[in-house]
């Protein structure tokens, strides 16, 4: 936690208000959970196995059950860093007054991006357990599911902080949902990549989503291969980058 | 003594786009000083406090805050200094003495230091009944005290205050008047920006008045008021429509005459004699009125009445 210099204190002002409004935690921790028992379950009735991308025929459940996982880390940090960070950009104005401080723009990315990944993690660690007892993890290297949740939180997180510095109304953020909500229901997260059309299959490569799924669904089903180290810096980067953007840009924005 | 320099601005110049904010203004104050930018609405006054608080940069010219280039040391020069924005940007999610204690951490103050600290500004702001409060039900006034409470709890060296009692009634004005002054008391080095002009003429003990980016005056209140203005004021009252009808009988009484919408003012040494010379010039006033030159009259005076918004 010193690394991360005075960034801890953009957390720590987020860990003191949120002792108040923990109830909001519970909604970011059932949204999964729900899905992963209406279309996993329920719908794992009709459909009962698949056969993944690597080529293991598995339980559709358990197909499902590490997309929620890593859907439930997006969702965790989009959630704080469009609304929470809008908010607090535009109208609070908590970031100006945190820069009347010795802190920079850079600690306030850093800061929410990593207070938004530790809300994603607490909900994909929370996930973690219930598909634990209900029986969908199926291998040891799923202890690295949770660190794997938090890279995908990071991954959200920077690039979510980053769009939110170009937002000016509310309104605006449907176009953040537009993108998240397909992401969520195409990124190989209910039916395997071979199921897409050839060319539809690179857009889905080509997202972020993706990539978490892959990382989480390897861990999981104890199907780990290289593919998975690709999949791990491509999210790296992503976070790295959007961190760097959305410092740059509240600098812009506030130190004028 | 270079040390006691605590804020030396050469040529300092701030534009947005081809608009000139701050134009080319110099300016020094010294540790211990009480010191004010007076001027009215868009003068310059905030964006040249944004520049010495360290979170605007500098367009041109030179400018040291603790002998330090804000460009170069903005973290190690905002450590020193206390920021009393004009909005209080008050964290209403937190309680009054959360945003008192997550403040004081961005300083590098531990838990336990910044519970002590929290605890006497609490005092001093007069805020300690409502600590466990949430901030956004407070009075104007008890926000504005926590604002400044919240900018002192690094112990500054230096203190920045942008407007600070704007928008307040009387009452809360004269209780924070009373905090700015023991603190001025206590030794604190004070920078503030105002359009009254009686707090300015209650807390400075130098000022500047700015008008459009420059600076047009510098002096102490009572200086200012002997170079622009006279000792005292009349003001004249008429019922008519016109006050410019009677320019004509009060010309040559006082050492120079205003004619305004509603009143006629007479700037003398001596205001009795000029009331006298009044009541002898024939005209039939109203109400005739006597008062001491205050730093408004200076004010107008330098940046005209039109109104600036």
């Amino acid at each position: 936690m010193l690394a991360l210099g005075l960034a801890r204190f953009v957390i720590l002002r987020n860990v003191t208000s949120f002792r108040r409004g923990w109830p909001v935690f519970l909604s970011g921790f059932f949204e999964p959970v729900f899905y992963l028992f209406s279309i996993g379950v329920g719908l794992g009735a009709l459909v009962k196995t698949v056969t993944t991308d690597s080529g293991a025929v598995v339980g559709y459940a358990d197909f499902v059950a590490p997309a929620m996982l890593a859907s439930a880390a997006m969702n965790g940090a989009i959630m704080d860093v469009t609304f929470n960070v809008f908010h607090k950009l535009r109208f609070a104005k908590l970031y100006d007054t945190m820069l009347a401080t010795p802190a920079a723009p850079k600690d306030i990315a850093v800061g929410e991006v990593t207070w938004a990944l530790i809300r994603g993690g607490i909900y994909s660690a929370g996930f973690l357990v219930v598909a634990l007892f209900m029986g969908f993890v199926h291998s040891w290297w799923a202890v690295l599911a949770l660190p794997a949740a938090l890279v995908i939180g990071a991954a959200f997180a920077g690039v979510g902080m980053w769009a939110t510095t170009y937002m000016t109304t509310w309104q605006q953020f449907e176009i953040i949902f537009l993108i998240v909500q397909p992401m969520f229901l195409f990124s190989a997260t209910f039916f395997p990549l071979s199921s897409y059309p050839e060319a539809l299959q690179w857009v889905v490569r080509a997202t972020p989503l993706y990539h978490g799924v892959v990382l989480e669904r390897g861990l999981m089903l104890g199907d780990v291969g290289s593919g998975l180290v690709g999949s791990l810096a491509y999210l790296l980067v992503l976070g790295g980058v959007g961190m760097w953007g959305a410092g740059r840009r509240i600098e812009r924005l506030l130190l004028t | 003594m270079t040390d006691d320099v605590l804020l030396s601005a050469k040529g300092l110049t701030k534009t947005f786009g081809d608009f000139t904010a701050v134009d080319g203004i110099d300016v020094e104050v010294r540790r211990g000083e009480s010191f004010g930018f007076l001027g009215p609405n868009g003068a310059g006054k905030s964006s040249t406090m944004r520049m010495v608080a360290a979170v605007s940069p500098v367009t041109s010219g030179e400018l040291r805050i603790f002998g330090q280039d804000p460009a170069t040391h903005g973290p190690a020069i905002r450590a020193r200094l206390g920021n009393c924005p004009q909005q209080d940007r008050l964290d209403e999610e937190l309680s009054v003495e959360e945003n008192l204690w997550v403040y004081g951490r961005f300083f590098g103050l531990t838990r336990a230091e910044v519970r002590a600290r929290a605890d006497e500004l609490l005092d001093f702001a007069q805020l300690t009944e409502r600590r466990k409060d949430k901030v956004e039900p407070l009075s104007g006034g008890m926000k504005r005290r926590l604002v400044i409470a919240r900018s002192l709890i690094n112990n500054p060296e230096l203190l920045l205050l942008d407007e600070p009692t704007t928008g307040l009634d009387p009452q809360a004005r004269h209780v924070l008047w009373d905090r700015l002054f023991r603190l001025k008391r206590q030794g604190v080095t004070l920078i503030l920006t105002t359009h009254y002009m009686d707090e300015a003429e209650q807390l400075c003990d130098r000022l500047v008045v700015m008008d459009h980016g420059r600076i047009v005056a510098e002096g102490s209140p009572r200086a200012l008021i002997q170079e622009h203005s006279t000792r005292e004021v009349v003001e004249v009252r008429y019922d008519v429509d016109d006050h410019g009808v009677h320019a004509g009988p009060l010309e040559g009484i006082g050492d120079r005459l205003e004619i305004l919408p509603d009143r006629v003012l007479i700037y003398a040494d001596d205001g009795d004699a000029a009331a006298g010379a009044v009541a002898r010039s024939g005209t039939e006033p109203l109400s005739t009125l006597v008062r001491r030159s205050t730093l408004e009259d200076v004010f107008l005076h330098l940046t005209g009445r039109t109104l600036v918004d």
